[in-house]
């Protein structure tokens, strides 16, 4: 692989271009590999990544019955943060934080990681509570969040209006770290990454069936034929449960759809990320100039990836109140995906009841700023059998009762 | 917008006037049942991508809980009924059937 520099740029400058490489290849399928992951978004990718890169694990595919990040990956509001109240928690993402810190160097593909600051808002007595007991467990977990009072806030954000009816700003958990990057480019990194170390990035290529011998599983049955695996990673969010129904057991996880919305590009106002929780709404400006809107999930079980009108309409109406900017102005577009929502809202990673098959999924709301982190995770869990990072997010935590008490996804009621 | 016909007052109500409930025809785990049986009744739910019996309530009309039958590939109703009985009626079934032929619920599989 030609790595991308200045130097890349100046030299393809002077040849007008032509020097540039495919930054993955698209090969058809082996007949065995040592490890298949399903799902080539961002957390498949990054599980295949660092299989390859902390544990020499190479003969690797990564199957997408899509496009490559076509899925949740690419319908996020790429949002990043770690201020979560739970260690476990705050363990697995603020891993995922640090690795974003480096994660362009390590990489060598730009994935734009913005750590422009994060602003969740308290907009009632309870969320004042809430915020400073979190901002408290986030100094024992080293964790750096610090609480903001409203003047402070309308400083670091000064289209907002602190004085609304309804839901005045009255402070808020500011994490400095926190912020964006550029989604697709995250899935583009690890699959040019994963490309380059011999793995195989194998795309409309949808999952039919999964084989097992005597409680372990020997393969995939797949549109583009059968391929035989030691190891099988599920990494499908959405689809979690139908692809565990084909593997013969069931995960306490219900699909349900959530959206987001872009406004027209327009110059920068606002240049950290504020989430307004008890309204249902959180903003940020992408480099672009756009308003990246998001909300909250329909109700109900749902795998279309569109969302309700009346979301939308409740998301902004909410928005209106603490940003009145946003009543003038047109939102340009507006998208939804399937996002896979456990009992109590946090993620699993986990080993299964058929040896050989790993599950990462229950991101619900929130999977996109956990990337490199749940991949990290999940590759030491497939590669090892254990991960300090995962012992707590375990399918079987329900059966037990030993929930991770914590709504930590997008931090939006659910 | 997704349109449910409320069984008991008939009216055909927007979403917004809807609550939904989740998986329809639970069955309780109840004293001396295993922690399988209560992991089963509190988090497992049917998660299909075709065919969902479910809960909703007419949250601003009758106020009244009934029950659904839709598609959650494509967000067809196949029909709603009272929620008052343990399996789907006749005519719900008939329309599911004409879509999905081989279409078996956990209860009557």
């Amino acid at each position: 692989m030609r790595r991308y520099s200045v130097f890349a740029v100046a030299r393809e400058g002077l040849r007008y271009h032509t020097g540039w490489e495919r930054a993955w290849r698209s090969p058809q399928p082996k007949k065995k590999y040592d490890v298949i992951i399903v799902g080539a978004g961002g957390h498949g990718l990054a599980t295949a990544y660092y299989l390859g890169k902390n544990y020499g694990i190479t003969n690797v595919a990564i199957i997408e019955k899509g496009w490559l990040g076509g899925g949740n990956t690419g319908r996020n509001t790429t949002i990043i943060r770690s201020n979560y109240l739970q260690d476990p928690s705050a363990a697995i993402y603020d891993k995922a934080l640090k690795l974003y810190e480096n994660l362009s160097q390590d990489l060598n593909y730009n994935v734009m990681f913005s750590p422009r600051g994060l602003i969740m808002l308290a907009q009632t007595h309870h969320e004042v509570r809430g915020y400073q007991r979190t901002v408290m467990a986030n100094q024992l977990q080293g964790v750096a969040t610090e609480w903001v009072t409203p003047e402070q806030l309308k400083k670091l954000v000064p289209i907002i209006n602190i004085h609304g009816p309804r839901y005045p700003v009255m402070g808020g958990l500011y994490q400095k770290r926190g912020g964006t990057a550029r989604h697709d480019a995250v899935a583009w990194g690890y699959a040019r990454a994963c490309s380059d170390m011999g793995m195989d990035v194998i795309q409309q290529c949808e999952v039919k069936g999964v084989r097992t011998e005597g409680g372990k599983v020997v393969g995939v049955l797949t549109t583009k034929g059968d391929i035989d695996c030691d190891k099988l990673g599920m990494v499908v969010a959405g689809h979690t449960s139908v692809l565990a129904e084909m593997a013969g057991f069931r995960l306490p996880i219900e699909s349900v759809a959530l959206q987001a919305l872009v406004s027209e590009p327009i110059k920068p106002c606002m240049d950290v990320v504020v989430m307004a929780n008890t309204v249902h709404g959180y903003m940020s400006q992408s480099d672009k100039g756009e308003m990246v809107i998001g909300g909250g999930t329909d109700s109900f079980n749902n795998y279309t990836q569109r969302g309700s009108f009346h979301h939308i309409e409740e998301t902004v109406r909410a928005l209106v109140e603490t940003f009145p900017m946003v009543s003038r102005l047109k939102m340009l577009r507006q998208w939804g995906g399937i996002v896979d929502m456990t009992g109590d809202r946090s993620p699993i990673l986990s080993k299964t009841p058929v040896d050989g098959i790993f599950v990462n999924c229950g991101w619900g709301t929130g999977g996109f700023k956990a990337i490199p982190g749940s991949g990290w995770a999940m590759a030491e869990l497939m590669a090892k059998g254990h991960s300090p990072l995962t012992q707590e997010f375990d399918m079987f935590r329900f059966r037990e009762g030993k929930f991770i008490d914590e709504s930590v996804a997008a931090g939006v009621a659910h | 917008m997704l349109l449910l016909q409320c069984p008991y007052c008939g009216v055909n109500a927007e979403e917004t006037e809807l609550a939904a409930g989740g998986e329809a025809h639970l069955k309780r785990a109840t004293v001396g049942d295993s922690d399988e049986a209560f992991e089963g009744y509190l988090f497992m739910r049917e998660n299909k991508k075709g065919v969902h019996l479910e809960r909703w309530r007419h949250a601003y009309g009758c106020g009244k809980w009934f029950l659904a039958a839709r598609d959650t590939a494509t967000l067809e109703v196949f029909g709603t009924y009272p929620a008052q009985t343990t399996e789907p009626p006749a005519d719900v079934t008939e329309n599911i059937r004409a879509k999905y032929p081989d279409w078996s619920w956990k209860e009557t599989a």
